[in-house]
């Protein structure tokens, strides 16, 4: 295995951290599914701020995917 | 490219930038994406133009469209902002038109995402958090730097506290334009990747040619997916930054 090879290998390992927005934004959407169906009324005023958490949310990932680029294309 | 089975990925070749517009356009370094730039603004523009030239009472479908746009980012910078956020909408109506087109354009096919460049993405984050900051500064006076020491915290934890709100203020451009450009190239790349199996698999013959269908069948509600996508970034890209303004204008 050279230095590339494990470059590579390194840059799989960085995109683990994906998997905690995943479980991130599945809790936010799950959240969100609950308590419109509690209230539906309430769903103008729930939908920004669960798309605002699942932006949040998904920026870990993002920054898993941007160590990734680095390793692979710096 | 599928030449005999040695047709190899490349999933990062539809983001490489070359000049267009023959001498001149190399001259200036005049790229694709540069053009789509002006093409997105062009049709932005034309769809304004066009669709509320009647002002009818009764809109048509460009100016339902046009005021679609409009009364949505209207409604979302003020709801976000309060109504000091009347001073921002042009701001914000264009970034998100403008992050809006480059999605969409992006999603037809033999076009170019400008959005799915850091450096663009990149520009108009810096663009952001810096107008942030001298909002903040010309409607708060050096009061604005309070916002990095928040009220009622101990006294014993304020450098450290301070420190994270510091980091935490300078990884908002990183974020905000990261965001953007990795959802758009990563959507993009999944989307060539799917294709290429499809390819590779329909240069193995007959059986080759039924197994291309499953990567076929998935590259479409793909790029459904992605059209969900191109509309949600744009809108986040919005809100974002309607919530720096917010936290430039009343400090927390």
């Amino acid at each position: 295995m050279d230095h590339l090879d494990a470059a590579k290998l390194g840059a799989g390992l960085a995109m683990i951290g994906v998997a905690g927005a995943g479980v991130g934004i599945g809790t936010i959407f799950a959240a969100m599914v609950s308590s419109v169906s509690r209230n539906p009324a309430s769903e103008a005023q729930i939908r920004p701020i669960g798309l605002l958490g699942f932006a949040l949310a998904e920026g870990t990932a993002i920054f898993a995917l941007a160590i990734a680029l680095m390793i692979l294309f710096l | 490219m599928a030449d005999g089975g040695s047709f190899t990925m490349h999933p990062l070749e539809q983001f490489e930038l070359h000049p267009v517009g023959g001498a001149l356009g190399r001259s200036v370094n005049f790229t694709q994406a540069n053009l789509f730039m002006v093409v997105g603004g062009l049709l932005i523009l034309a769809l304004l133009v066009y669709g509320t030239r009647t002002r009818a009472t009764v809109p048509g479908r460009f100016q339902s469209l046009a005021e679609l746009l409009y009364e949505f980012t209207h409604s979302l910078t003020i709801d976000q902002i309060g109504p000091e956020g009347k001073k921002f909408f042009p701001f914000v109506f264009t970034l998100f038109v403008f992050v809006l087109m480059g999605n969409l354009l992006g999603l037809i096919p033999f076009t170019f995402t400008y959005t799915s460049h850091i450096a663009i993405t990149g520009a108009l984050a810096l663009m952001v958090i810096i107008m942030a900051t001298v909002v903040g500064i010309v409607y708060h006076g050096f009061g604005w730097f309070s916002y990095f020491a928040p009220e009622g915290a101990p006294a014993l934890l304020m450098p450290l506290i301070v420190m994270i709100e510091i980091i935490s203020y300078l990884s908002r451009p990183v974020s905000l334009s990261m965001r953007l450009f990795a959802n758009m190239m990563a959507g993009h790349m999944i989307l060539v990747v799917f294709a290429s199996f499809a390819v590779i698999l329909g240069s193995l013959g007959a059986v080759g040619l039924l197994g291309a269908i499953i990567p076929f069948a998935v590259n479409i509600p793909l790029v459904g997916f992605e059209l969900l996508v191109a509309l949600l970034q744009a809108y986040v890209f919005a809100i974002l930054t309607c919530i720096y303004l917010h936290d430039a204008v009343h400090l927390h």
